[in-house]
């Protein structure tokens, strides 16, 4: 019992992870209609430049990664600028190969600086686990799951209630019907991507502190995937569900089953559920299909 | 005062579809713009509003003057910081957000954040149904609901000229009338300028101070409403009533060929 709760607990962790790296993903398909691919890459950025704040200038955590954040922002901004701007109005699939080359350019970019060698977050948090009722947890993982969720709270207030929230929303919901509330749509699409970033970073410092940084890292890219088709691609709550379900059940599976196997059963687990998802319920948990009135 | 001058348009640089377009909106009037399908109403209204670069549309001659600057060109936001909203055709409310989001959507432009809250009891004044809705998803509503939110959007933006394109686009008749009746409330008691682009003729005229007729991209006719519902033409061919019967359909080619040498 005490097993499956460590195992429960860790998946709940990695989920949170998922889930706000999943939510940068599901406001570019939502604004843009197109799969970001080079979301991973972004998470492998923003783990590297926390990284290297904290090791090489000697940083407090925390002011390493409200600097991380900003420069995240300033990417994505330039990412919108000049990669997305000038496909506008071009078809959903080219915007996708952009996002492919854009991944490739980042990953060797992050080569290139960083080397491709593991390395390790300086211990930030405190050894010492906690326990909460017999299950031990690492304060990593108490603190990560923390600031995911306070970051979560923050999102769906501003999706809520902010004027630019509700612009947003407006954006993905119909683009020219915006454009004529007034609404600078390009403005839009640049705050949409700078988010996207901001999300991923975040989950790139997090999934680092726990795993530690090296170039494969940007696999949650892909691992998100099965999150937002689960969620419900268009879904910002979708997205947040998905990503706890996703990360609960990888964990369970991997602490069951890979035994068994041998192991790597936990990389692939996800996306046997996505083909579960595909089969029986295609716009996932909370998608939309295009609401109807009948 | 809005001057529309002359203006062309030209779709994916090839299609020419305002062809010397003229038009002005009087402050505080209603003018309607009446014509048949694809005769460039929609089209002269997104020329307006800065909307139809996103149908790959541009103006390529003529200029449109509001509040004696050239807008021509500009882009939607600040146009519509400018004080000129459009309703686009087919209501186009945002459907996953709530009723009360999409007032708020509407409001985006305003720098006034304080006043929203009155605003929207002022959109509930004139469509009392809406309150009741509010917390609603747009795409569950109706279509007249959809086209009176869609209104409301316009109302919560202040503008100080609304453009409106087919209000009655579907919508059930009798709907139509209470709609139009709001429409006219809202130009008297907000002091707003309006042009309507209609195909319903009688519906516009009956709230319209002064109307035009657009025909393959130009207009044919303009004059006060009064006018124009006595002219025997309009009666015939936008209004659907004629005192000797109906005409041939030889006569009604003739009458077309002689518009378009206007």
């Amino acid at each position: 019992m005490t097993f499956f709760l460590q195992m429960l607990v860790s998946g709940i962790v990695v989920g949170s992870i998922y889930a706000l790296v999943a939510l940068g993903f599901v406001l570019i398909y939502k604004a843009s209609d197109a799969l970001n691919l080079a979301n991973g890459e972004f998470v492998l950025i923003g783990s590297y430049i926390c990284l290297t704040l904290v090791t090489a200038l000697q940083l407090p955590f925390l002011v390493a990664l409200l600097i991380t954040l900003g420069v995240c922002a300033v990417l994505g901004l330039m990412v919108e600028r000049v990669v997305l701007r000038p496909l506008l109005n071009a078809p959903t699939i080219s915007i996708i190969m952009a996002t492919i080359g854009l991944g490739n350019l980042l990953a060797g970019l992050v080569h290139m600086v960083w080397g491709h060698q593991t390395r390790v977050y300086p211990n930030l948090f405190p050894d010492t686990p906690v326990t909460f009722g017999g299950v031990l947890i690492t304060p990593v993982y108490l603190w990560s799951f923390i600031i995911v969720m306070l970051l979560l709270i923050v999102f769906t207030v501003f999706f809520k209630y902010s004027k630019m929230g509700v612009a947003m929303r407006a954006v993905a919901d119909d683009l020219q019907a915006a454009a004529s509330m007034g609404i600078n749509v390009k403005r839009v699409f640049a705050i949409t991507w700078a988010i996207a970033c901001i999300v991923a970073a975040v989950g790139g410092v997090l999934l680092g502190n726990i795993n530690g940084v090296n170039a494969t890292m940007s696999v949650i890219g892909l691992t998100v995937l099965p999150v937002v088709i689960l969620g419900g691609l268009d879904s910002i709550p979708g997205a947040i569900v998905g990503g706890f379900i996703i990360g609960i059940l990888q964990s369970i599976a991997g602490g069951y089953l890979d035994p068994l196997v041998g192991g790597g059963l936990k990389e692939v687990f996800p996306f046997f559920i996505v083909i579960l998802i595909l089969m029986f319920k295609p716009y996932g948990l909370f998608g939309k299909g295009g609401m109807e009135r009948v | 005062m809005l001057h529309v001058d002359n203006i062309e348009v030209v779709y994916s640089k090839m299609i020419l579809v305002l062809k010397g377009m003229s038009l002005q909106v009087p402050d505080g009037k209603i003018v309607a713009l009446l014509g048949s399908n694809g005769a460039g109403k929609s089209t002269t209204l997104k020329a307006i509003s800065g909307l139809l670069g996103g149908d790959g549309g541009q103006v390529t001659k003529g200029k449109i003057v509001y509040e004696e600057k050239d807008i021509t060109a500009w882009s939607p936001d600040k146009i519509v910081q400018q004080g000129v909203f459009q309703s686009m055709e087919g209501r186009r409310v945002f459907k996953h957000l709530t009723v009360e989001e999409n007032l708020m959507a509407g409001a985006h432009s305003r720098k006034d954040r304080r006043n929203i809250k009155k605003d929207m009891e002022r959109v509930y004044h004139y469509f009392p149904k809406l309150k009741d809705l509010n917390s609603r998803h747009a795409g569950l509503l109706s279509g007249g609901e959809q086209q009176m939110l869609a209104i409301g959007r316009g109302i919560m933006a202040k503008p100080k000229m609304l453009l409106l394109d087919e209000p009655s686009l579907g919508i059930a008749p009798l709907l139509v009338k209470e709609i139009f009746k709001n429409i006219k409330q809202i130009n008297e008691e907000e002091g707003m300028s309006i042009l309507v682009v209609e195909q319903n003729a009688n519906v516009a005229l009956s709230i319209a101070d002064y109307g035009y007729i657009i025909e393959d991209g130009r207009s044919v006719m303009e004059a006060p409403v009064s006018e124009l519902l006595t002219n025997q033409e309009v009666q015939e061919h936008y209004l659907g009533m004629s005192e000797e019967g109906r005409k041939n359909y030889r006569e009604v080619k003739a009458y077309r060929k002689k518009q378009r040498w206007i």
